[in-house]
């Protein structure tokens, strides 16, 4: 790592006024940042750790009904506290990474970074979330804008992320067998008013809505719908583990199995 | 009954206490006061002309001591290599210089072009930075068959090309063996590849160089395998320092798997730094660095082909390899695709004729050496793919076809220049055929139907040749050293006893199993024994532990040296019972005359050895510590037959392995807990190379599996518990043990059980695959089931 | 360089480190409590796992000045001071559960939290909570063995058909 300094405030607004440093950067729980940091492939002048805001930590219900996740809860956090209200969040929690992962990694970190891998971008996208920031509330619909790319300012914090809780939902991740990471993950959430389907660690573009299935799966929940559905590999990732065609065959997969665990 | 001490016991490890509590000695635990820090500048492109290497900004940079280039290491030798394999011509191989730091050219992604030394590792990365090189790109060859055109780039521009050398074996048999495969009523012919793999120890390697002014002595503190054959090549062929004044030390060691056999450049960088800078060097590798610099495994592309006769009878065997060296010849690379590869060719079968042709060939790639199992995994893998892939083109039963052609009677001399002393193959394919259940495997196949699953069988056998030996052979061979090893009994005064060896262990439980043997022969508690090991200063010249050789060949060392002591033992014994020497018995740690109620304790002859005053001073010498050295006759044939049980999900390709089984003989067993511990994860690893490992380089040279996020390791979750068993065991015939070693077994055994169930469950699905090479990842298997 | 403190092993330690000092190094190389171990830099070997203010965390992966005020437990914390092993390091002897040493601080420090949490975990709940440990020795049937032999459950039948 290069050398930077530390800074550990205790509410959102010093926390927000810390990051107004040139090359200042949030560190939340850093089970991705400080590996990245350990390669030498950023260089911070200053790290600000948002583990410490007490606002930003915890699992609740707000009025609406919504689940309101403090964007620096941890995973291992999330995973319990979330069980009964929205099982499948909760499930999407205890899988990812591993327990110590678990009890270091946060939600806002993760929706933060972006990463095309990661598990919770196709929750909070299923589940048509809002991500709440120090100054504003973003639809996730508007928030995830690429690989590693987001809607968010420099400096804008994540304090918050809002899941509306869905009649029914399920998280099917096919692991990438090094990194376990997801290859394919699929989050498929069924409203009163439709279905949603987001897929992670598929396309170069990141998380996407597989809006196709969607529409089948809003007039008929159940797999059979999704028979004769596919996603094209264009655009998907080609790597050691997966071709495109292989993910995109995985998405049909996990889609349909996504269905039939929530249905 | 199992005992509940010496040879035989599952005695509890004694080294696991300091484990378990964090009382460990590992290399990166050793500080030195004063040290300093070296941070290695690699090389991030496969091949370049370096024009230059400015330090001047690095040198001034805060904290930095000095940085050190190639031109540092004018003079001083380049990191040898340990044996010379002679080629089908009987001209030797093309063995290239390879630089401590490198010179004129890189030749690998990781290749060491500078070294920083600086107060702080922090520094020495900051300053490292700062180096400016001036590097010209090359193309790399990184393909074999391609690197072996006309016209191809060369790795080392004084070689004639990139063959290091061409070897064929035994090549009288080649004009013999063709006919055969001629006039042959079948022949099953397979082209596969055995995946490169990085053996990834946990422990990345360390090493710490420590200089001492006032006696010119050096330290070299290393994670190694093997701490007297670091010291004979650092100090005899690299760095110039008489052996008196150079000692070695590897402590405890986490896991070795054979990567930390060789003499790496960083062990010869921080002695000679420390020596320059009269200041200790420590280099800590991280695993980024360890994938670009620790000796990569396997690397083989092979075509073999299997002829038999009407009646299924094999009648002879081909098989061309092409095996990758890497960028330069790492310690015993030219060894293991042929003299621990071809030699194996015959498996467990009496096959007459064959003729083994291996490709040595030099890329832009990290270097290639042993390991675990080193040669014999790619030669069983071979063999038996194309075993079971003759059974399914025959259509007959694959354990039917083995059991048919198995080696039956012993002494059995190969076509490929060994000679297995024992074994009972039949034995052990009976029992794997009782622990894997496989009279249900046709009721669990239907179970995995009914869930949409396809679930496979598959068999596999082995045999693997251990404790490398005797050294004249292995010197006509090549081997530019012995392969004896050496042990000291030191009986103290008290009765204690030190036994110095020359094994070392890095996960083996030496300091538990070692003591078995001595209390068994003496009679006396396991707990009175200690095995000091590690340290060049302390312990005989043994050459170290590799090749499943320890107990076989180090453990015979203690049997003779401790034979001896028990010889002298007795001589003072009969002194104090006055009885003549041959009726004195040794028993329970007592000694006693023959047909009387005469006796003396242990402890009372090993204090007469050392306050001599009752004592026949004019017949022997006061004390008792005895040294042997033993060099074996013959190699241990270790052998087994494993079972492998999948479930494959047909949509997403994805193979769980849901059951495994081991029959194995590794003739007398002196503690089973360990023995079998030492199956469990070698199976692991077997599994790990079947189904998930996978070192990748691209095109260019770039290695893209260069960490844990793109090499996939074995996880808890992706193996099952083992079924185990060593109890078919035809005892070794010429050590004093009748031990065969057992290190290697699982992770030659594994492999080609797994891809043959996978196959198998493949086939069962209706789909006509014969082969997909390792590892068998989803992607791998469903694509595969596309076509 | 900033102060920092916390609790290790019950015992009040201190001291002056930079921003980027990680926990594991202020361990390993401060403190000169050398039980903890590095196997890697992507954050999967587990080698280095800790408890920190009683929930099981990646020493290599969270900055020291992140455990400012915080009690830690490592591998050298979890024995009785007398010497006697805890239930799992017993376990992990009595069963094999370790060879070359190097991963098993981590392995005992993420058993014990397993164990507190789930005291009588499945083989499969054992086998996912080991994700983030890897062994590279032991093909893992000791450790697994270990695991549930220390929750109390009967482990003879394992594997002996």
């Amino acid at each position: 790592m290069y050398a930077f300094d530390f800074e550990k405030p205790t509410t959102v607004a010093e926390a927000v006024a810390a990051l107004a440093d040139d090359e200042a950067q949030p560190l939340s729980g850093g089970q991705t940042l400080i590996p990245t940091l350990k390669q030498r492939l950023a260089m911070p002048s200053k790290l600000v750790s948002l583990t410490g805001i007490a606002e930003m930590q915890g699992v609740c219900t707000n009025d609406a009904g919504q689940l309101c996740i403090g964007g620096a809860t941890p995973h291992a956090v999330v995973a319990a506290e979330a069980a009964s209200k929205y099982p499948a969040l909760s499930a999407l929690a205890s899988n990812i990474g591993d327990p110590a992962v678990r009890n270091r990694g946060t939600i806002g970190g993760s929706v933060a970074n972006n990463d095309p891998a990661a598990c919770y971008p196709s929750a909070v996208l299923a589940s048509g979330a809002t991500v709440v920031t120090n100054n504003r509330e973003i639809a996730a619909d508007d928030y995830f804008q690429g690989l590693f790319s987001t809607a968010l300012e420099e400096g804008e914090i994540i304090t918050e992320v809002r899941f509306p809780v869905p009649q029914a939902a399920n998280y099917q991740k096919f692991v990438q067998p090094a990194s376990r990471f997801a290859l394919v993950g699929v989050f498929v959430a069924k409203f009163a008013d439709g279905v949603r389907v987001a897929v992670t660690g598929a396309s170069n573009d990141g998380v996407f809505r597989w809006t196709e299935a969607e529409k089948a799966l809003s007039a008929n929940f159940s797999p059979d719908a999704l028979n004769g559905l596919s996603v094209s590999a264009d655009g998907m990732i080609g790597d050691l583990h997966g071709t495109p065609e292989y993910r995109a065959h995985l998405i049909a997969v996990m889609t349909k199995r996504a269905v039939a665990a929530a249905s | 009954m199992p005992k509940d001490s010496g040879i035989g016991a599952a005695s509890k490890r004694r080294e696991d206490v300091r484990f378990l509590t964090g009382a460990g000695n590992y290399t990166d635990d050793i500080n030195v006061y004063g040290q300093a820090y070296v941070y290695f500048l690699r090389s991030d492109v496969a091949h370049g002309r370096i024009n230059s290497i400015d330090t001047s900004a690095a040198s001034e940079m805060p904290g930095v001591v000095r940085v050190f280039t190639g031109d540092d290491f004018e003079g001083v030798g380049g990191l040898p290599c340990g044996w010379q394999v002679t080629d089908r011509f009987g001209q030797p191989m093309q063995e290239p210089g390879h630089p401590v730091l490198a010179r004129g050219k890189v030749r690998h992604v990781g290749d060491p072009i500078a070294a920083v030394v600086a107060d702080t590792l922090q520094q020495a990365r900051d300053a490292a930075e700062a180096i400016e090189l001036d590097i010209e790109e090359l193309p790399a060859v990184v393909d074999m068959k391609a690197a072996l055109n006309e016209g191809a780039a060369k790795v080392h521009d004084e070689l004639p090309s990139n063959l290091c050398y061409d070897w064929g074996f035994v090549e009288d048999n080649k004009a013999a063996v063709d006919e055969a495969i001629k006039n042959a009523a079948h022949v099953t012919t397979l082209e596969l590849i055995n995946n490169r793999l990085v053996a990834n120890p946990m422990e990345p390697r360390v090493a710490v160089g420590d200089y001492n002014r006032a006696n010119d002595e050096s330290t070299l503190y290393t994670t190694s395998q093997n701490p007297h054959v670091i010291r004979l090549l650092m100090g005899a062929f690299v760095l110039g320092i008489p052996e008196h004044k150079l000692r070695v030390v590897a402590p405890d060691v986490g896991g070795g798997f054979g990567t930390k056999i060789f003499h790496y450049a960083e062990e010869a960088f921080v002695t000679f730094a420390s020596r320059k800078l009269n200041r200790a060097v420590k280099w800590t590798a991280s695993r980024s660095e360890a994938f670009m610099s620790d000796a990569h495994g396997r690397d083989h592309v092979t075509k073999i082909e299997l002829a038999l006769d009407a009646d299924n009878n094999f009648t002879a065997i081909r098989t061309e390899t092409y095996a990758n060296m890497g960028a330069y010849l790492s310690t015993f690379a030219p060894s293991v695709p042929t003299w621990l590869h071809g030699t194996l060719m015959a498996g467990n079968y009496k096959t007459p004729l064959i003729y083994v042709n291996v490709k040595a060939v030099f890329t832009n790639t990290v270097p290639v050496d042993a390991y675990r199992g080193a040669g014999r995994p790619e030669a069983t893998y071979q063999l038996e793919r194309v075993v079971d892939k003759a059974a399914r083109e025959l259509g007959v039963d694959p354990i039917a076809l083995r059991r048919q052609n198995f080696i039956s009677e012993f002494p059995y001399a190969t076509p490929v220049a060994v000679e297995y002393d024992t074994g009972n193959y039949f034995a052990t394919m009976d029992k794997l055929e009782e622990i894997a259940d496989l009279a249900g495997f046709d009721a669990r196949r239907k179970e995995s139907e009914a869930k949409g699953m396809l679930r496979g069988l598959g068999i596999n056998c082995y045999i693997e040749a251990c404790g490398i030996a005797p050294s004249n052979l292995v010197g006509q061979l090549g081997a530019r050293a012995g392969l004896y090893d050496a042990a000291t009994v030191r009986v103290n005064a008290t009765g204690s006893i030190s036994v110095m060896v020359g094994a070392h262990s890095h996960g083996q439980g030496h300091e538990t199993a070692f003591p078995q043997v001595v209390a068994d022969m003496l009679g006396i508690d396991e707990s009175m024994i200690e095995i000091v090991h590690g340290d060049s200063s302390k312990i005989p010249f043994g050459m170290g532990t590799y090749g499943s050789r320890s107990l076989a060949v180090c453990g015979s060392a203690m049997v003779r040296a401790t034979e001896k002591i028990i010889k002298k033992a007795k001589k003072i014994a009969s002194h104090l019972l006055e009885a003549s020497e041959g009726d004195i018995e040794l028993k329970d740690g007592k000694f006693s005359v023959a047909g009387t109620d005469k006796s003396v304790a242990w402890g009372d002859v090993t204090l007469a050895a050392y306050v001599p005053h009752n004592y026949p001073l004019e017949d022997i010498e006061p004390g008792l510590e005895e040294t042997a050295f033993y060099d074996p006759s013959n190699f241990t044939y270790p052998s087994g037959a494993y079972c492998c049980e999948v479930e494959l999900d047909p949509e997403t390709g994805k193979v769980t392995i849901e059951r495994f089984a081991a029959a194995d003989d590794f003739g007398n067993v002196v503690n089973p807990m360990i023995v079998e511990g030492q199956v469990h994860g070698g199976i692991g690893q077997g599994i790990g190379q079947a189904l998930l490992e996978n070192c990748v380089y691209d095109s260019e040279g770039q290695l893209l599996s260069a960490s844990y996020m793109d090499y996939a390791m074995p996880r808890a979750e992706d193996v099952p518990f083992y079924v185990v068993d060593h109890s078919c065991a035809t005892p070794c015939t010429h050590n004093p043990l009748g031990v065969k070693g057992c290190g290697e077994a699982g992770a030659i055994g594994s492999p080609p059980a797994v891809v043959n169930a996978v196959i198998d469950a493949i086939q069962s699905g209706g789909k006509n695959v014969l082969h997909i090479d390792m590892p068998l990842s989803p992607q791998r298997v469903w694509a595969a089931m596309q076509d | 360089m900033a102060k920092v403190s916390m609790t290790v092993n019950g015992r009040a330690v201190s001291g002056d480190v930079a921003g980027n000092r990680l926990l594991v190094e202020f361990l390993r190389e401060d403190l000169r409590m050398t039980g903890t171990h590095v196997g890697c830099d992507t954050s999967q070997c587990g080698a280095c796992v800790v408890h920190v203010n009683g929930k099981a965390v990646k020493s290599c992966t969270m900055l020291a000045h992140e455990a400012e005020g915080a009690t830690i437990t490592t591998i050298e914390g979890i024995a009785s001071p007398d010497g006697t092993m805890s239930r799992v390091q017993q376990a992990f002897q009595d069963h094999h559960g370790l060879q070359c040493g190097f991963c098993t601080p981590g392995m005992v420090m993420t058993a014990t939290k397993l164990l507190e949490q789930n005291p009588t975990p499945t083989e499969a709940e054992v086998r996912h909570a080991l994700e983030g440990n890897i062994c590279r020795c032991t093909g893992y049937h000791n450790i697994v063995k270990a695991i549930l032999a220390a929750s109390g459950q009967d482990v003879s039948k394992i594997a002996a058909e």
